[in-house]
Parts: structure tokens; sequence; C-alpha cells
């Protein structure tokens, strides 16, 4: 019984309050939930000299260390008590993904669903492609908008922020761009 | 001490992830195709009870644990700029399939080609610093 809970996905609206939980943990403890900041913190800590990167401890050690128990959780959700199942993905969804050649949930040897081994290949030019790409338009895109979907799409709409919700539909114009017009030439 | 605190709510957010399914690359591509409630339930609701606890932590003044007030950094309206950079952003979103949060819980998952998507972002960062004076904002 406590296994299979432990195993078992869980249904959005849970995982939706859960979110809200870290929201409030966060704030009780002065801090306010916004992740990709970390990739400004690591130029400054590898060196990048610009004030812009600048690393105070105090201000910006604890997502160090957030980000640190974000890998712990994973594995503990993923590793040690995976859902073994399969993430339910619409058939319409899956039908598109055949077109493209991704068989579902096959592309996955994990068998959960979760990411295509094609893209996670280290001997893959097409998977370093798409990671670095993809990686530099979230870093570039993120520290242009001040935020990403932590600090808008989360804080910032729960802030009820105009300035969070343009930058969220701007979000979606961007994604529903890459989806329906580049991927599938990329994919 | 105060680290570790963090390090636990870390543990909570990388469960959540996981369980919740957001780190899912398929996921991703389902939501963009607008073809599954599932995303748009996590961020909806979290958004839903986020607004009564923001609203409550504004008005009741808040104070953190060691007694520090809490005040959410407010953006000046400029609506080229979010749109332009939320596009941006969501190209490579869409691109990478997850957005900063996950890529961290999916190493963690055992992902760990994910690190190069970490990598880029780091450099995507790097380079917005560089040119950011010739960018609308």
């Amino acid at each position: 019984m406590l296994n299979h809970f432990l195993h078992t996905s869980w249904h959005w609206s849970v995982s939706g309050a859960a979110i809200a939980l870290i929201l409030f943990l966060l704030a009780w403890n002065g801090k306010v939930f916004g992740v990709s900041t970390i990739f400004r913190n690591f130029c400054g800590l590898a060196g990048a000299r610009d004030s812009f990167f600048r690393f105070d401890y105090r201000e910006d050690g604890w997502r160090l260390f957030f980000l640190a128990g974000a890998m712990v959780g994973g594995f503990f959700a993923g590793i040690l008590f995976p859902d073994t199942r399969a993430v339910d993905l619409n058939p319409t969804t899956i039908a598109a993904l055949a077109d493209w050649g991704i068989a579902y949930p096959g592309a996955d040897s994990q068998g959960r669903g979760l990411f295509p081994d094609e893209l996670l290949r280290w001997n893959n030019l097409q998977a370093w492609l798409i990671a670095l790409g993809g990686g530099f338009l979230l870093g570039f895109g993120s520290r242009y908008a001040d935020g990403c979907t932590s600090g808008h799409a989360i804080t910032g709409l729960s802030h009820l922020q105009l300035p969070s919700l343009l930058t969220v539909i701007g979000f979606f114009i961007g994604g529903l761009l890459m989806t329906h017009f580049f991927l599938p030439y990329i994919l | 001490m105060k680290d570790l605190i963090f390090g636990a709510i870390g543990i909570l957010f990388g469960i959540t992830m996981t369980k919740s399914q957001a780190i899912s690359w398929f996921r991703i591509l389902e939501m963009f195709r607008l073809e599954s409630f599932h995303m748009f339930g996590i961020i909806g609701t979290a958004v839903l009870l986020g607004i009564p606890i923001v609203q409550w932590m504004k008005r009741s003044g808040m104070k953190s644990l060691d007694g520090q007030s809490v005040t959410i950094k407010i953006l000046p309206l400029r609506p080229l700029r979010h749109l332009l950079a939320g596009t941006v952003f969501g190209l490579g979103w869409a691109l990478a399939g997850a957005c900063p949060g996950p890529l961290f819980v999916l190493v963690g998952n055992g992902y760990a080609f994910v690190i190069v998507v970490i990598a880029g972002a780091v450099l995507g960062t790097w380079c917005y610093a560089k040119v950011r004076d010739w960018l609308p904002h």
C-alpha cells in the first residue's frame, strides 16, 4: 500500500498544490521562488567579471542548495521510487510522434515516458545541437525576461503582475512557434 | 542550518517535478500541441493557490522566520520587452523540452546528458549580459 503510493505519479492538482507550498516555504524562509538566476550565479562562480554576475552568498547561496536538493529529490522520486508506467500521453500526440519516427513509449529506454534516448546520446551530434541550442535560448531568454517558468508563470502570476502575464504569453508564442513550425524539421 | 532547509525544500521540489511528470519532454510537447490539460492544470492550480498566499503575505506584511520582510521584485511594464524575451525563452522551452527547474531534476533522475542543456543555458546567460545594451528593454 505505502509502496504503491510512493511509486505513483500525482494528479495535476496535487502537483500544483505542492508547487504553491514550495512558493510559501521559500517565502517563509525569506526567498522568492525563481530558478533561472542560477545560470547567472554559475557565470559569476566560474569567474565572469561583469558586475551583472556578482555572486553574493547571502543573497544567492540558497539557490545552490535548493537545486542540489532538486537533484536529490529527482533521484528519490525517479530512481528509488519510480513510476514504472509510462506517462499517459494523449494518443494524438503519440500518433504525431510516430510520424516523426519516434516510438512512444519505446523511445525512452527507461520506459517512463520522460525523454527520448536519441536526444540524450553523447555520440549524437544532433542531440548536442538541440541541447546546446535549447539551453542557449532558455538561458538568454530567461535573463532577458528576468525570470523563467518559476519566476514568472508561478510567482509573477500569483503576484498578479501584468509584466509576468505578458512574459508568459511570450513563452507560449515561442513554444507554439517552435513546436509547430520548427520542431518537425529539427527532429 | 538555513542552507539545509533550502536543500530540504529543493528535495520537495525535485520530488514534485518528477511525480507531476512536468520533467517529461513528451509532456512539454503535448502541452505545446495543446493536446492535454495536464501541464495547464499544474500551473493553474499553483497560481490559483499562489494568489491568496502572495496576497496574504503582502497584506499581513509577513516576515520570514528570521524576521526579514519578503519582497517580490516588480518589473516596470515594457510590453515589447516582455513579449520578445518570453518568446525567446519559449523557443528554448519547446526545443529543449524542459524549463530550467526540471533540467536539474532530470539530472537527478539519471538523465545525465541534460547537463549539456544546463551548459547551454549558462552560455546563453553569459551572451545576454554581453549584448543586453543593444536589446529593447
